[in-house]
């Protein structure tokens, strides 16, 4: 089934009434979303707004209860889907970097592409190279990741999932685990992949990386999309009180 | 005038050193060194034991703990993935699989292959004392080490897993590249204990009525004390075990080194 948006460009992701539920809890209560094709879409709000939820349904780390999730119009909450093939077109960068801590830098950057994409070694490493100097840290290649900083790991895991060759990138609070003087090298190479026109969801506290790279920002309270709005807009003006609320005590 | 605790120490320290010098001196003295070495290292026993104590005894020795140790690895794995299935009845016959033979004494288990089988289905197990011992011992080195391989599968961290899958991994693949080589890290030291112990547990076999070729290092050691009735035999046979086990516990404390440096 095709999405049937009146415009005839496709969403990078396109989310519809989305629920989930953790036991009886239910953590998105009818989510609608999309993020176009190039489009940077910050999400923003408190802890337990479920905006992390959000980003894990749409790679299907967590089982949507119900709603349906489009992404490049090809319906992954379909039951039939293949998904290790979506997985593998969505770049994903989590809180704890999850580096595997067993395996040298370059390993860790080149084990899916053989693996998943059945890339032979030169090529692998070759593409594995590009991305470590995309991030600034080609020097590391033979490094384990326990002897790299946590800015350095992030940007590695940044690193490792661009080697895949994503459509498009989920952060999920990518600088939250860092010490605030790492954070501006993660945001920069954030930066420059925006740059560069990829589909990013970013869920941040980060507001001046939301402000500055940002083309969406939404703002989520108790499992609702609460505003959507051009970032430089919800920040200075939010039209509703609950974000007014939250604005207040983070800005 | 009240010693100081640093002054305390050092007398105290002191006092130590001398009793156990004392102790050394006094057994020294009262032991009866000649009776001793006719008895442990009999220089007229010891060149007969070779070459038999090397290429029979401890070669048996070895190759009965490999073949068990590796069936028990691989039997182990399956059971601590059979373990963290979510599908039930594989967890309950696991489950129970591991609760019978991690409870019962391996004798047991050695005298029900070899002497209940053929009793109760006319049947042996194939591979003669090797192949006894590989099932027999396996099993039970089965039950330990998947109890010790499933608290390493869940030991790694959650986003180990999910790091792989977002990746494009499958369920398996993911296990196999990335969450079961950290769980071996982990367990390395546990499961080095358990090799040691069923190095020393295959000296269990003589229940199966061991001679010749087949002997291993206590089947060994007994029969030469016997023949020679002198402990010599018996004593060579324990050292032998040594060779065996320190090496081990060397070889694995420099791994542990080498991945706490990847750490």
């Amino acid at each position: 089934m095709a999405p049937t948006d009146q415009n005839s460009i496709t969403p990078a992701i396109d989310v519809r009434d989305l629920h989930k539920y953790f036991g009886e809890n239910e953590v998105l209560t009818g989510i609608n979303c999309h993020v176009d094709d190039g489009e940077v879409v910050c999400v923003i709000g408190p802890s337990g707004s479920g905006k992390s939820t959000l980003l894990r349904c749409v790679n299907l780390l967590e089982q949507p209860t119900s709603g349906q999730i489009f992404v490049e119009g090809d319906e992954i909450t379909d039951p039939d889907v293949d998904v290790d093939a979506i997985r593998s077109r969505i770049g994903m960068v989590f809180q704890q970097f999850n580096l595997f801590p067993h395996l040298t830098v370059m390993r860790n950057l080149t084990i899916a592409q053989q693996r998943v994409k059945g890339r032979g070694k030169d090529e692998s490493v070759e593409i594995a190279r590009k991305n470590l100097e995309k991030v600034g840290l080609a020097e590391r290649e033979d490094a384990y990741p326990a002897h790299l900083s946590g800015g350095q790991q992030q940007r590695i895991a940044i690193a490792r999932a661009l080697s895949m060759d994503p459509d498009m990138m989920l952060f999920d609070e990518p600088t939250s685990a860092l010490d605030p003087e790492l954070v501006g090298d993660v945001l920069g190479v954030m930066k420059d992949l925006a740059n560069e026109g990829m589909t990013m969801m970013v869920v941040t506290h980060e507001m001046g990386f939301a402000r500055e790279v940002g083309d969406s920002l939404v703002f989520m309270d108790g499992g609702v999309i609460v505003e959507r709005g051009n970032p430089r807009e919800v920040l200075q003006n939010p039209q509703e009180e609950r974000t007014q609320l939250f604005l207040s005590k983070v800005l | 005038m009240p010693m100081s605790p640093r002054k305390r120490a050092r007398v105290s320290r002191g006092i130590q050193y001398a009793l156990l010098a004392g102790i050394a001196i006094t057994l020294a003295f009262l032991a009866d060194w000649g009776l001793l070495k006719t008895q442990f290292l009999n220089p007229e026993v010891l060149p007969k034991l070779f070459p038999e104590l090397i290429t029979i005894a401890l070669k048996n020795t070895i190759l009965y703990t490999t073949g068990a140790f590796t069936f028990g690895l691989v039997l182990g794995l399956i059971l601590a993935l059979m373990r963290l299935s979510p599908v039930g009845p594989y967890r309950w016959i696991a489950t129970a699989v591991i609760e019978f033979f991690r409870g019962v004494p391996a004798l047991i288990v050695f005298i029900a292959f070899q002497f209940g089988l053929p009793i109760a289905f006319g049947v042996l197990l194939p591979g003669g004392t090797l192949g006894t011992v590989t099932i027999a011992l396996g099993l039970v080195g089965a039950a330990y080490m998947a109890e010790t391989l499933r608290a390493g599968i869940q030991a790694v961290p959650k986003g180990q897993m999910e790091a792989a899958r977002s990746l494009g991994m499958s369920q398996g693949r993911a296990m196999i590249s990335i969450v079961i080589p950290q769980a071996f890290r982990i367990v390395l030291p546990p499961l080095t204990n358990e090799l040691i112990l069923l190095t020393k547990d295959s000296s269990l076999v003589y229940i199966l009525g061991l001679s010749g070729a087949t002997l291993e290092l206590t089947a060994f050691g007994r029969e030469g004390l016997n023949q020679y009735v002198n402990l010599t035999p018996l004593f060579a046979a324990a050292l032998a075990y040594l060779m065996i086990t320190i090496p081990l516990s060397i070889v694995v404390r420099r791994m542990e080194a080498h991945a706490e440096r990847a750490r």
